[in-house]
């Protein structure tokens, strides 16, 4: 609690707006300022700083280019921040902090699910439109949520591509996909049970057997038990989902007891640097990946995907790889200043139909919005690591390597 | 009650009335730290008064949550459908609807923690001291972990809470109010109980329990109501909380050992345990603190809360009230007459 | 999805899992292999302990979390190159030190008051290195290569990482040194003497504030050897440590204060029950399993001291 004397500056200022017909409200008067309640701590504290790296750099961009012009007068973008500490409660309580005392009527998402699927009712109350770039979980969708966008793809696409590419492998081989059998291992939270209970549903439509099926606890960095079981039960696919831990872990423990498919797919590669740490074991294994450097996307902004990497890694130098959750931060305030740009007005429900209008490319992948708020334009991409790089295999469309299948035993 | 005391509470009655209409924006905050006193509080009834020191009151809460979502979302959908393939089927609750469900769910949210406390009673009873604690502890995890395995319920996908009806900012006055009628009537109860031989019951257990078994109280008796009532109060507080958070899952917001379930703790022994009005001030104290300095301590705010643990365990056990009694004995309706001058001098000579 | 049915299949599924174990059995070879490097690890951070609790009767909550410290003592080492198995040696000598300094302004002071408040003493230094470990390394895993091989057993059914039977060994000799400091140096003597009876120790002109220190702070370098022994097999996070304190809990509440051998043996027996449970219950039980054994133990030990009307305490 700050005092009296500041609350009453803001209501002054924020009467003074009302009479403005709705002005940017903000510090300055030519600024369109953003909120965010992310994880500055906390254990997504990483992640966090990833997004809002991204969301920085994005602002600083359109800002350097002048900014964006409304109704002939042009306004600089700035965000304002708070820290949800990485728990979903906090992040709901911050929101209502942004939206009705600090008055801001833009918002950018926190950091993973848990938090997003907190915030998604507080927005949708007050009506504040909220474009948000790092929560998957496929629920957000669900509900008919009007002011919620997601820049990235959902969670149950996440292992989709490497299903299907398993299924059409099965063929060329003239096996039946529901011959083939899956052992499976999430991590017991949102998020990875998302992705979860997409792979689930695709195995399903398939007709494949899942043999193994276990969630890992949070707290607990062992995976023997649940590799002896894989080991024994000789499945055709194995995939792994538990953020950096599972990742790591999986690896490690794969490569050390022998533990091999002909498919191998986990999440959170990158964040776990496989290719750094692990590099025998890792070699094979498929990533699934929301954005790549190499894709061949294209925006004004940023000129490239390779662009944008290029330049993110220019001006935060202590990143040796850019992380996609660095780059959807980074679209989801294009999105936001390209909304602006059409609705040509500050009005929130304007610009909620704006947004829900999007059809644009960017660096990112093309964004496009269904009617409940996801991203049906960019699809999940598949990299494997070949020789200790990540090489895209599928979709075909951006493939630029075939994937070697099947995986080779590393020990 | 003293004219001056009536006085003092209907002032923090006023401003409880008063602070969301002040500060809208703090609502929520305001609405936490009632639930902190609650923790305190409840706390307090099984640490301070009775003894038996609990790192797993927060099962309570966390249950009490849970029920209560089950049973908003239960009555009307099939729950399992709704947590199963995160929340494929949208819920929708006509105002009634909401409304009967919510009630339904906290009185539920009341009344299950009761019944469990009362089983785990009869199982953790028997230990005492550090083993109680270590064991309710233990209770506190297998509950988390437990919810987390099971599928019903969501698992570790968590439930995604039913939305109230009622235009922004209508939702958090009512869960802050609702917060603060079930601070104010646990502080009531409470205040009533530790003024009947109940209260004599259990500072008896918690002096010296093989004497007052002795005695021939029936301490497991009174162990077991104490610890229901606490339940009871605590469940209540996790069904208002889950709602206002909107979203739920076990290990960070229903069954928070780490945080919420130490904070308890760490209130009470702030404000001096074995007090009515020790936790409250220690909650106040403790949440204020916590809240103003978090945003500037960042990064540090939890080695500061660890280091804030340890200096009170350590220095300044009494805590706030038992400082205050001793220095201020009057202010607690305790005359110290001054001591004769031959005993002061025969002080003087030790 | 039909809740009976949802049951039904988890009752089959670890049904199925068990019939793995019996139809080849070689797999059991594995599980206790598995199990009992673990445990060996466990029985460490088990002994400490014991020891503390034993000597000082204070129960340290932050048991995992000086752990935890060890192993990223020695991941700080081996970003400067030295080798982790190296940095057992340093890793220990600064946790001891470490001990020593939090003896000094802590746990001194609480040895004499009330059981609970020790307990939530230690809880708080719990917090404050987990939090300081948090804040200089960040919450994201880490760990480190040992650069050791594996060894194939079996036909390749059965593969052990030579690590941790490096770690075994290194249980088994710490294990060994301990019993042989306790038994034949005067120190051990001492710390023997003051757990028996402090007073009487004191009384016959043994330092015990000295004893309680050394105590402390030997217990502090097992858990740091412990640490380094975890980043190279596993990972190590700022917040794994509960799941260690809650295991060594689980080891010293079963197997006693006074006997080594008793904690090795439940340490071992605790490893490999973690294994079987997570085998065939599935992962997402095995640390309920761990948790529900401390809390089994506390009642079977209760309903034991009930019968002669005692309380455990």
């Amino acid at each position: 609690m700050k005092g009296i004397t500041i609350n009453s500056a803001r209501l002054g200022a924020a009467v003074a707006a009302a009479l403005v017909l709705a002005g940017p409200v903000a510090a300055g008067d030519d600024t369109i300022t953003l909120g965010s309640a992310i994880s500055i701590t906390g254990k997504y504290s990483q992640e966090g700083k990833n997004a809002s790296d991204g969301y920085n750099l994005t602002v600083k961009m359109i800002n350097e280019r002048g900014g964006i012009k409304i109704n002939g007068k042009t306004y600089k973008l700035a965000i304002k921040y708070y820290d949800d500490e990485s728990t979903p409660a906090r992040t709901a309580q911050l929101l209502e902090r942004l939206i009705s005392q600090d008055g801001i009527k833009y918002m950018l998402g926190p950091y993973a699910s848990g938090p997003t699927k907190a915030a998604a009712p507080v927005v949708e109350k007050y009506k504040i439109p909220m474009v948000e770039a790092e929560g998957a979980s496929r629920s957000l969708f669900t509900q008919g949520y009007r002011y919620l966008f997601a820049a990235l793809s959902t969670s149950e696409q996440y292992l989709a591509p490497a299903i299907h590419l398993a299924a059409e492998l099965a063929q060329k081989e003239g096996k039946k996909p529901s011959d083939l059998k899956i052992a499976m291992a999430f991590e017991n939270d949102p998020f990875s049970q998302d992705i979860r209970a997409g792979v689930e549903e695709d195995a399903k439509k398939l007709g494949m057997k899942i043999v193994v099926d276990d969630k890992l606890p949070r707290d607990l960095s062992d995976m023997s038990a649940t590799l002896t079981k894989v080991k024994a039960l000789k499945p055709d696919i194995i995939f792994v989902s538990g953020h950096t831990k599972g990742a790591a872990t999986a690896t490690r423990q794969m490569h050390e007891m022998g533990v091999n498919a002909p498919m191998v797919a986990m999440t959170h590669c990158e964040s776990a640097n496989l290719t750094g740490k692990f590099a025998g074991a890792a070699e094979g294994i498929l990533c699934p990946t929301q954005w790549a450097e190499t894709l061949k996307y294209k925006d004004d902004l940023y000129g490239s995907a390779m662009g944008f990497n290029t330049l993110f890694k220019k001006t935060y130098p202590e990143y040796n790889i850019v992380p996609y959750q660095a780059a959807q931060g980074a679209a989801a305030v294009e999105i936001w200043a390209d909304a602006f740009r059409r609705a040509q007005s500050f009005d929130s429900e304007k610009l909620r139909d704006a947004l829900a209008a999007t059809d644009m490319e960017t660096f990112y992948g093309h964004i496009k919005f269904s009617p409940a708020g996801n991203n049906i334009a960019k699809p999940m991409v598949l990299r494997q690591i070949q020789g200790g790089k990540y090489v895209v295999v599928a979709p075909s469309k951006y493939a630029s390597d075939p994937v070697v299948f099947p995986r080779k035993p590393t020990n | 009650m003293t004219r001056r005391s009536l006085a003092l509470h209907l002032a923090i009655l006023a401003a409880g009335v008063v602070a969301p209409v002040l500060f809208p924006g703090h609502t929520i905050q305001f609405a936490v730290l009632w639930i902190m006193i609650l923790f305190a509080l409840t706390w307090d009834t099984m640490g301070g008064q009775m003894g038996y020191n609990s790192l797993g009151n927060i099962l309570f809460f966390g249950l009490g949550m849970y029920v209560c979502a089950a049973t908003q979302i239960g009555l009307y959908y099939d729950l399992a459908s709704y947590t199963a393939s995160s929340g494929a089927i949208k819920i929708d609750f006509t105002d009634p609807q909401y409304f009967v469900g919510l009630a339904l769910g906290v009185l539920l949210a009341a009344v299950v923690p009761v019944v469990v406390a009362a089983i785990l009673s009869w199982v953790l009873f028997g230990l005492r001291g550090p083993y109680f604690a270590i064991g309710t502890l233990g209770a506190a995890i297998a509950a988390a972990e437990l919810t987390a395995a099971w599928n019903y319920v969501g698992g570790g996908s968590g439930i995604a809470m039913p939305v109230f009806p009622g235009g922004p900012g209508e939702r958090e006055r009512f869960f802050y109010f609702a917060c603060m009628v079930g601070t104010v009537f646990c502080y009531l109860f409470l205040r009533w109980l530790y003024r009947t031989r109940f209260s004599l019951a259990i500072n008896a257990i918690r002096d010296d329990e093989d004497k007052a078994e002795a005695l021939g109280l029936h301490t497991r008796r009174y162990k077991m109501v104490a610890w229901s009532v606490s339940a009871f109060f605590l469940g209540i507080a996790g069904a208002l909380f889950g709602n206002m958070t909107g979203f739920i899952e076990p290990l960070e917001v229903a069954y928070p050992t780490l945080t919420f379930g130490i904070f308890m703790v760490a209130m009470t022994l702030l404000g001096g345990k074995g007090t009515l009005w020790g936790p409250i001030i220690g909650a106040v104290l403790f949440y204020t603190i916590k809240e103003i300095t978090w945003t500037y301590l960042l990064g540090w705010q939890w080695i500061a809360l660890g280091l804030l643990i340890i200096v009170n365990v350590v220095y300044f056990q009494q805590g706030i009230m038992g400082w205050l009694m001793q220095r201020k004995p009057e202010w607690f309706g305790v005359r110290v007459d001054p001591a004769p001058a031959g005993d002061a001098a025969a002080r003087g000579r030790e | 999805m039909d809740r009976a049915g949802l049951m039904a299949g988890a009752v089959v599924s670890m049904w199925e899992n068990l019939q793995i174990l019996i139809a080849a059995p070689v797999f059991n070879a594995q599980l206790l292999i598995n199990g009992l490097t673990v445990g060996a690890i466990f029985a460490l951070a088990g002994y400490g302990l014991a020891l503390v609790w034993g000597v000082t009767n204070v129960k340290n909550l932050a048991q995992g979390d000086f752990v935890m410290m060890g192993g990223y003592i020695a991941y700080e080492l081996g970003k400067h190159g030295v080798h982790p198995i190296a940095a057992l040696i340093p890793t220990a000598a600064f946790m001891f030190a470490f001990g020593w300094v939090v003896y000094r302004l802590v746990i001194r002071r609480v040895i004499q008051l009330d059981l609970f408040t020790s307990l939530l003493a230690t809880f708080g230094l719990a917090i404050v290195v987990q939090q300081s470990l948090n804040l200089v390394f960040g919450p994201d895993v880490r760990t480190v290569n040992s650069g050791l091989g594996e060894i194939k057993m079996f036909g390749g059914m059965v593969e052990v990482t030579e690590i941790r039977l490096v770690a075994f060994g290194l249980c088994v000799l710490l294990a060994a040194g301990m019993v042989l400091f306790m038994k034949k140096s005067r120190m051990g003597q001492a710390i023997r003497a003051t757990a028996q009876d402090a007073r009487a120790a004191r009384v016959l002109g043994v330092n015990t504030d000295r004893v309680y220190a050394l105590t402390f702070s030997l217990n502090a370098a097992i858990c740091g050897a412990a640490g380094v022994l975890i980043a190279m097999i596993w990972v190590i996070q700022p917040f794994y440590g509960i799941a260690y304190s809650v295991r060594a809990f689980v080891i010293v509440t079963a197997a006693g204060l006074g006997n080594l051998t008793a904690v090795i043996v439940t340490a071992l027996g605790l490893g490999v029950i973690e294994q079987y449970s997570g085998f065939v219950l599935g992962a997402q039980f095995q640390q309920a399993t761990i948790v529900g054994l401390l809390l089994a133990i506390l009642i079977w030990r209760q309903v034991v001291l009930m019968r002669q009307r005692k309380a455990l305490q």
